[in-house]
């Protein structure tokens, strides 16, 4: 019936005619709704991206630019010579490479273990467990700031039961080095860990158990099924996890001041990049001279652009792995 | 028939002990990394800590610790009021953003998938040392004070504030709300993970309710308080404590730097560990009690 109607008054005039107008009123909402929604997401985005064009553009700039009133965004003197320093004073290619690999080999690490623990949680009745899922909240919630001072001198004396101290008459100093890191990593403390534990173990219990029934049905073992069956269910939250360590232990300042301290990393190198610049200045010149608040920032900018570009591209390919699997979750209290 | 119970205590057993040894290395990690350092600094902030070569001895001390840093230490004090406040104030602007935005997110539109891609960024980019980088840019500090001189009064906030002072409704309130709105930027910064989570719940609300409020006579603007707002509550406990605990952990915290200046610049670390056990001390107790308030009001769908 509908469509003997649609077909008698095809014109919109006319139907908006016969619904008394209703039909304009409704179509005249739905753009409106669209422009606003549209003007609000388009001033938000470009909220959210401004800092980052904005440093692309002062990163070009020659020093003269950055004084000039006149140039805003396009440099007058186009150069590449603020990337030829950032890379020298971060000593860019070698930070490059340590942070890649530091970063890599943490995140399989910590994802490795995260994901037992999750599966751990998720699908095994021990006694003890509420108890045990509560301390993983409580890692959640303690800031790693709080034990920070017990964490440095446990690993500036580090003992095993007092072993190094029977054998070799003192305790071994472990900071600087990267191992206390690996170890922490390796039992579920490092960055953000206890979030990873969450979000692995909220997916592990949405995988219908008939699954892993049927295996053991079938004579599998608990950790043959895990590997064989488990696991690549949950490929999705698991390249999530890795993408989130990865990336913010790239970015990571806190542990990586505190225990990576010897080890030249991307972060921390940006942390230091103003005060390298000082004593650059202060070589060349040969005079203790203050460098100036704008050509300092021009570097900053420049070489926080040069951390976060392999990020960026990073999520320009995982942009699904991180975004979509991770509100496929379903998390909740 | 006892055969048949020893079976499924066996079973049961082996599930326990297969249970124990997934999560193991978890508990190692806890008793060794956690645990230990957790009372041992809570230890040292009642001592005077004097570092020796090859060990460290703490010496008892009582609270004297906890004294300095509340009397003698000339920022401390200033610094936490400020910090805990800016908590406050961030956390709220935090959820009441990413609340609204991700309904907007949820809507279909074109472009939907690069506006969600563009939210998400600074979940990336502005992690870690770059936060701190940022906020203390100078020269944007610079800038702004130069623009803000040269254009007076063509700021929409500062317009807004001006006809508002003079028509003398409470003053704090409104200030409070336009640092806000002047720092929206820190906001939508920090509420990427957060709007994530909106999303998910937003999605696993069935779309035949909505269908049957409209049938009803429902409008939208109703069906977003009786049907989204309550369905997607239990999301607000998680995203609170979430942003709490994010914020305690950024690394332009000022507390946080005041900590490790006193911990790693002036070895002092009894006072260091005093202090971040207050600060630790005062977070825990903001994030029971709100997300105590908070679970009231949460509503479950089962």
């Amino acid at each position: 019936m509908s469509k003997v109607k649609t077909g008698k008054y095809s014109n919109f005039r006319e139907r908006n005619r016969k619904s008394q107008g209703y039909l304009l009123k409704k179509l005249l909402m739905d753009y409106g709704l669209a422009f606003c929604r549209f003007l609000l997401l388009f001033g938000m985005c470009f909220l959210i991206l401004q800092p980052i064009l904005n440093k692309i553009s002062v990163s070009f700039m020659s020093e003269p630019d950055l004084y000039n009133p006149v140039v805003i965004s396009i440099p007058e003197n186009f150069t590449t010579e603020n990337y030829k320093l950032a890379a020298e004073l971060m000593r860019y290619k070698e930070t490059l490479v340590n942070s890649l690999i530091v970063s890599l080999t943490i995140a399989v690490l910590q994802i490795t273990v995260c994901t037992l623990v999750g599966y751990g949680f998720a699908r095994f009745k021990f006694p003890f467990k509420k108890f045990w899922f509560s301390c993983v909240m409580l890692v959640i919630l303690i800031p790693p700031q709080t034990i920070s001072s017990s964490l440095h001198l446990h690993f500036r004396y580090f003992d095993v039961l007092g072993l190094f101290k029977l054998i070799k008459g003192e305790t071994i100093n472990l900071r600087g080095s990267a191992l206390p890191y690996y170890l922490m990593s390796a039992g579920c403390m490092g960055l953000k860990n206890g979030l990873y534990i969450y979000m692995i173990r909220q997916f592990f219990r949405n995988i219908p158990k008939e699954l892993e029934e049927a295996a053991y049905v079938d004579g599998c073992g608990m950790l043959k099924t895990f590997i064989k069956i488990m696991l690549p269910e949950a490929k999705p939250i698991l390249t999530s996890c890795f993408l989130f360590s990865f990336v913010w232990q790239w970015t990571d300042g806190f542990y990586s001041k505190m225990f990576l301290g010897n080890t030249k990393l991307l972060s921390t190198s940006l942390a230091r990049l103003s005060d390298s610049l000082g004593a650059y200045i202060q070589r060349i010149t040969g005079s203790a001279t203050t460098v100036a608040v704008a050509y300092n920032n021009c570097i900053i900018a420049t070489g926080t652009l040069m951390i976060v570009m392999p990020l960026i591209i990073l999520y320009l390919f995982a942009q699904r792995g991180f975004v979509e699997s991770l509100s496929s979750t379903g998390i909740k209290m | 028939m006892k055969k048949q119970k020893n079976k499924t205590a066996g079973l049961q057993k082996r599930q326990a002990i297969a249970g124990y040894l997934f999560i193991s290395p978890f508990i190692v990690g806890f008793l060794v990394f956690m645990i230990k350092p957790f009372f041992q600094s809570l230890y040292m902030s009642f001592c005077d800590v004097q570092i020796g070569a090859g060990s460290f001895n703490p010496v008892w001390q009582g609270l004297t610790n906890y004294v300095k840093a509340f009397r003698v230490d000339p920022d401390f004090t200033r610094l936490l009021v400020e910090e805990i406040a800016r908590m406050a104030v961030y956390s709220l602007a935090i959820m009441v953003f990413s609340f609204f935005v991700s309904l907007i997110l949820n809507q279909k539109f074109k472009g939907r998938a690069l506006v969600r891609a563009i939210f998400f960024l600074p979940v990336i980019l502005s992690s870690g040392v770059i936060i701190g980088l940022e906020t203390d840019n100078a020269l944007m500090a610079s800038l702004e004070a130069s623009i803000e001189q040269t254009t007076s009064g063509i700021s929409v906030t500062a317009a807004l504030e001006n006809i508002l002072r003079t028509a003398g409704i409470g003053t704090r309130a409104y200030e409070e709300v336009f640092e806000l709105i002047d720092n929206i930027y820190d906001v939508a910064v920090a509420s990427g993970i957060q709007i994530i989570i909106f999303l998910s719940g937003l999605q696993t609300i069935p779309q035949s309710m909505y269908e049957a409020a409209d049938i009803e006579g429902c409008t939208k603007w109703e069906s977003l308080w009786k049907i989204t707002f309550p369905m997607i509550s239990s999301l607000f406990l998680v995203n609170w404590i979430y942003t709490i605990v994010d914020f305690c952990m950024r690394s332009d915290n000022e507390v946080i730097d005041k900590i490790s200046e006193i911990m790693v610049q002036q070895i002092n670390y009894g006072l260091g560990s005093a202090m971040a056990w207050v600060y630790f001390v005062i977070v825990m107790v903001i994030i029971g009690i709100s997300s105590l308030i908070i679970s009231k009001g949460v509503y479950y769908y089962e």
